[in-house]
């Protein structure tokens, strides 16, 4: 085996149980924070197992993968069997592989003798890591339509249906965030969107804040988080396409379904907030210049920016699961088609505009390119979020047609 | 329902202000709701460690006593009133004649399935000497079905454990004027 062998070898196994680990216990997060914000405390009993230590419910996580390795696995008589078993395995293993082009900081210093500096990506140098990122997020949309449709029941394929409508409807503007960002860098590989970002000092998110809003409800209703979680709203659904499901697979589409979080809240860092990249902290070009000791602090700092604007963003986002109300349906498809593609489409022309002309108007006002981009692209998202209150798209009158000379009631 | 009925007045929803439309007050509302409550005081009690107190242990509903009058005698009079009173049938009386002068009858045995028990506090209501009493005692436990048939002597001992924080409804009439 070749030492790169190795190294991205070492590396998918290190990202593997890290990922796994992090979405266990984003579940406690999850769980806690839901307790806390519900003005209860939140599992917090289980510590060490046969001891009487507590560790604040931190072996929680533990106890929960216990329980479902040790569920039975019910497949009932009337599913596809090789598609119900299909499905999970898909979801979960494209939810995985989207990892693999996701730059985890920025390099680590040469180590045991090699001599390049290692990135800390599984796959470095993909120059068309968006695109990637992209297509195996979309396998997403199949591991919930077979598992609905390979179930065999009405709620699942209910569950499975909107939510292909909506994760196929998402994308759009999902993409439409995306292009602004690589239009502005000119690149669709990760690192090269960061080190763009920390060169420059400017996040996106200040010189498109349009982009950042429409990428980030995108991305939140691609990770089917409230209040986008419709395709297994349990009011109505049951649980939606994974109702039939139990033991490891249901397990499967559990982690899955974190895994999306956190490659949702690790895209936004990484596109539109800058990354590993902090003002005064991390230095702003990808070599790091200095002694080997310099080098690992500088490289391992920039691990834990990074490690906690994503901390941060997945914060956001259990807040937001207690803070809005979930959408209608007709809702949330006037959001996606008649809000979040003209704001994106918006967004993309300014930026269009900003790449060819930006640096001749900048020159010509005498005053910063990122500066003046800051401006316009705060006017833009005033602009249009002002027209789009103006014209109100997402108001609905359901109710029915009524006649006006309609009978009356016998008592008048 | 016929929709064209006019008897049926349709309302319109309030009129949204450019607040409401843009979302933006349902954006801050839902936020500031959720972070004051994230950080604000828990309600959980936790149990074993710490016991929930009653803000009112007069009116909790929790497991029966029998209460003593002031020479330590039983006090109920055999009546079958809470018996009778009794919606899940868990009281069963045992009348004997009474070995004092002052009333007639006085219960040989008074025993509780307290597995059949609701808690509804009916025998309290029905008791016309105030003899049955429900205490703040909830977290009751057994090992055994037989454990949990309370007779006279336990519901006596119930009595003489909770007099202290839970006087009777008499002594507290007494105590008052």
């Amino acid at each position: 085996m070749t030492p790169m062998v190795i190294e991205a070898l070492v590396k998918i196994v290190l990202v593997l149980a890290a990922l796994v680990m992090a979405a266990a216990y984003l579940v406690l997060l999850e769980r806690r924070m839901a307790a806390w914000i519900q003005d209860r405390r939140g599992p917090n009993r289980v510590g060490i197992p046969m001891t009487k230590i507590r560790l604040w419910g931190l072996g929680q996580p533990i106890a929960d993968g216990v329980k479902f390795i040790f569920k039975e696995q019910v497949t009932p008589a009337h599913v596809d069997k090789v598609l119900f078993l299909l499905a999970p395995i898909l979801i979960f293993s494209a939810a995985m592989a989207i990892f693999a082009v996701i730059p985890f900081g920025s390099v680590l210093p040469p180590v045991f003798g090699s001599e390049e500096p290692i990135p800390l990506v599984i796959a470095p140098g993909v120059d068309v890591g968006m695109i990637y990122v992209f297509a195996v997020g979309s396998i997403a949309v199949y591991g919930v339509l077979l598992g609905s449709w390979a179930s065999n029941n009405k709620y699942s394929l209910f569950g499975g249906l909107r939510s292909g409508a909506q994760l196929i409807s998402y994308e759009i503007p999902l993409g439409l965030g995306l292009l602004g960002v690589v239009l502005a860098s000119g690149s669709l590989r990760l690192d090269k969107i960061i080190l763009d970002q920390a060169e420059s000092g400017v996040w996106n998110a200040f010189t498109q804040p349009l982009g950042l809003l429409v990428f980030a409800v995108a991305a939140l209703a691609e990770a089917g988080r409230l209040p986008f979680d419709l395709p297994e709203a349990e009011q109505e659904l049951v649980g939606g396409y994974h109702t039939e499901y139990s033991g490891m697979k249901l397990m499967m589409y559990l982690v899955a379904e974190f895994l999306h979080m956190i490659a949702a809240a690790v895209l936004i860092v990484i596109l539109f907030l800058g990354g590993w990249h902090f003002w005064g902290l991390t230095g702003s070009s990808q070599a790091i210049a200095g002694g080997t000791w310099t080098v690992w602090i500088v490289a391992l700092v920039r691990v834990g920016v990074l490690m906690a604007k994503v901390l941060g963003m997945i914060l956001f986002f259990m807040l937001a699961r207690w803070s809005w109300p979930r959408f209608r349906f007709d809702q949330l498809m006037n959001i996606a088609w008649k809000v979040m593609l003209p704001w994106g489409v918006v967004n993309v022309a300014v930026v269009a505009v900003w790449v060819e002309y930006g640096d001749r108007w900048a020159r010509a006002l005498d005053l910063p390119n990122k500066l003046l981009m800051a401006a316009v692209g705060a006017a833009a998202l005033v602009v249009c979020w002002l027209l789009t209150t103006l014209a109100d798209p997402t108001k609905a009158d359901n109710r029915p047609i009524r006649n006006d000379q309609g009978p009356m009631t016998k008592d008048q | 329902m016929n929709r064209d009925d006019r008897q049926i007045r349709w309302i319109e929803p309030p009129e949204l202000g450019m607040a409401g439309k843009s979302y933006l007050r349902l954006f801050l509302e839902g936020l500031t709701t959720t972070l004051k409550h994230l950080f604000g005081r828990k309600k959980t009690v936790e149990f074993p460690e710490e016991r929930y107190q009653t803000p009112d242990p007069i009116r909790y509903r929790g497991v029966h006593r029998l209460n003593r009058d002031e020479q330590g005698r039983v006090k109920c009079v055999a009546c079958f009133l809470c018996a009778t009173a009794c919606p899940a049938r868990c009281i069963d009386i045992v009348a004997a004649e009474s070995p004092w002068p002052d009333r007639e009858k006085y219960p040989e045995s008074f025993t509780i399935d307290e597995l059949r028990c609701i808690f509804c506090g009916m025998c309290e209501e029905a008791c016309p000497v105030d003899a049955i009493e429900l205490t703040s005692f909830f977290d009751l436990s057994g090992k055994s079905r037989e454990e949990m048939i309370f007779d006279k002597e336990k519901l006596l001992s119930i009595y003489d454990r909770t007099k202290d924080r839970e006087p009777s409804w008499s002594a507290r009439v007494r105590d008052e004027g």
